[in-house]
């Protein structure tokens, strides 16, 4: 594969949107541990078909439709959540569905036919385009940008934010931003695993760096190591074996995770002894 | 000369269409020590998240600072009673403590030499410099309310509130956070809600009893006069019953 890496640019491509994705993957992955909030990521993600469906109808890049589309999602969601007194899964699972048959119905009424609907559900990250890789390294730009702005905010909420909200942070603003940044890196990651498996992708690397960390940094820094060997190695096994490359990444990252857990518990178990 | 720190008159505040806190007036002065006793469900909590911000009262007023409660952040060190929060968390003691300081920033700004010195010497005072490091999950309850009270220091506030501070730390624990206490009233009005009436009494300078009134509906017979409480606690106290059967102000809504 390493020769043929530097013979084919799809596999070069392939390889870059998988690094760059990584580091979205791991700074707000850690971020939707922390908080708990993967559901809330998995009815974005969802709720982002109907983008999809928008860019089709349209005739411009799904991307462009996409972007939107999950931004007024997380917003919705918060909010909804939030100020209307909706209980949050009620929130989410009415955007999720809605957001899918919205999808359907645009893609639906488009003539002619979808050719790539299921690399978007499923990912297929061979096909990224150089464009594509673009959007893709601003997204990351600007994810990366207004962490490292919002740091100390998002810790606090993060951490208590009750505490926050009594010194003066406008929790709810920083709530709906962080919501936000997690619709971009959703879009981010529908390239490389597509919109069904996104929730893994956020979730499986940073639960397992949360074992090893004793501060959120350290945790991006590790979840964005082992989300980038999840994406590459998954990638390579794809490759050897004609599978799926969204879901080779995310059966092997789910494989470690379980692995890792029972390892912990093996020596949780013997030391108790 | 005394400033007043807090004032509250005739507050009232309801939960869900029940009142929590009736025509309740008082006052607190720069300095004081003041304690908040009464039973479970007595509105302790409910009366320290307005004093917060965190709850808006049905009616009556209440300023902190001499404004809206809430306003003040950076002048208000606020000690949860106890922090729901995941032990699995990546966060050690110091950038725990370091969180006190975030009232005094702007949100563009990171945390600066200034506040980890601030934030170190939070720690000393409640002595875990030892744990800076310690990731916050591995404390012991003693050391996690410790930790607490030294993020609100962190921020030098004024006023320090404190929710049940001893509620969940052993009886030796005990002692040693209300000494830290009694050396901090020195630098700040504190005021502490806690149904410890014990050992309480021997730090602080005046005694709040919250809803005597909820007791009053119990056992009408044996209703607590000012006397009586005047000779079961050996210090001043104020005595506000929460006149909760006779309805004495027509104007209230309830």
């Amino acid at each position: 594969m390493v020769t043929d890496l530097f013979a084919y640019e799809f596999l070069r491509n392939a390889v870059f949107a998988s690094l760059l994705a990584s580091i979205a993957c791991g700074i707000i992955g850690s971020y939707v541990v922390v908080n708990k909030i993967g559901f809330i990521s998995g009815g974005i993600a969802h709720t982002a078909f109907g983008g999809i469906g928008l860019g089709y109808y349209l005739g411009i890049n799904p991307l462009f439709g996409v972007i939107p589309f999950s931004l007024f999602a997380a917003v919705a969601i918060g909010l909804l959540s939030r100020k209307a007194r909706v209980a949050e899964d009620t929130a989410i699972g009415a955007f999720w569905a809605v957001g899918m048959a919205a999808g359907v119905i645009l893609i639906g009424l488009t003539p002619g036919y979808a050719p790539n609907l299921f690399s978007y559900l499923f990912g297929n990250i061979l096909t990224v385009p150089a464009d594509d890789l673009r959007m893709i390294f601003i997204l990351d730009l600007c994810i990366a940008a207004l962490t490292w702005l919002f740091s100390k905010e998002f810790l606090a909420i993060s951490f208590d934010e009750e505490y926050a909200e009594v010194s003066g942070v406008k929790t709810t603003l920083f709530y709906l931003l962080l919501l936000c940044l997690i619709a971009l890196t959703v879009v981010i990651l529908m390239r490389v695993v597509g919109i069904v498996l996104v929730i893994a992708l956020l979730t499986i690397p940073a639960a397992i760096a949360r074992l090893f960390s004793r501060s959120l940094g350290a945790m991006m820094l590790l979840a964005t190591i082992l989300s980038a060997l999840f994406s590459l190695a998954g990638l390579w096994i794809s490759y050897q074996l004609d599978l799926a490359s969204g879901a080779a990444i995310i059966v092997l990252a789910g494989s470690v995770f379980l692995l890792v857990h029972m390892a912990r518990f093996v020596i949780a178990s013997v030391r108790g002894r | 000369m005394n400033h007043e720190v807090i004032r509250c008159e005739g507050l009232c505040v309801e939960l869900g269409g029940a009142a929590v806190l009736r025509d309740l007036s008082f006052s607190v002065d720069e300095g004081e020590f003041l304690a908040v006793v009464g039973p479970n469900g007595g509105g302790k909590t409910t009366l320290l998240r307005v004093l917060l911000g965190l709850q808006k009262p049905s009616s009556g007023s209440v300023s902190v600072f001499g404004a809206q409660p809430g306003n003040s952040p950076g002048r208000t060190g606020y000690v949860p009673q106890r922090l729901f929060f995941d032990r699995d968390f990546p966060l050690g003691v110091m950038d725990a403590v370091l969180m006190g300081r975030i009232a005094l920033k702007t949100p563009f700004q990171r945390y600066s030499k200034a506040d980890r010195e601030a934030a170190g010497e939070a720690l000393r005072t409640v002595g875990l410099s030892s744990l800076a490091n310690r990731r916050i999950g591995a404390l012991s309850g003693g050391e996690l309310q410790r930790t607490l009270i030294a993020r609100a220091l962190a921020g030098k506030p004024e006023l320090l509130l404190l929710d049940e501070p001893t509620a969940s730390v052993d009886p030796e624990m005990k002692t040693t956070i209300y000494d830290l206490l009694d050396r901090l009233r020195k630098s700040m009005t504190i005021l502490l809600v806690t149904h410890d009436t014990g050992t309480v009494s021997r730090f602080v300078s005046r005694v709040l009893c919250l809803n005597c009134g909820m007791v009053q509906r119990e056992a009408p017979s044996s209703r607590p006069d000012g006397q009586a409480i005047e000779q079961a606690y050996p210090y001043k106290v104020d005595l506000l019953v929460h006149h909760a059967d006779r309805g004495r102000k027509p104007t209230s809504k309830s």
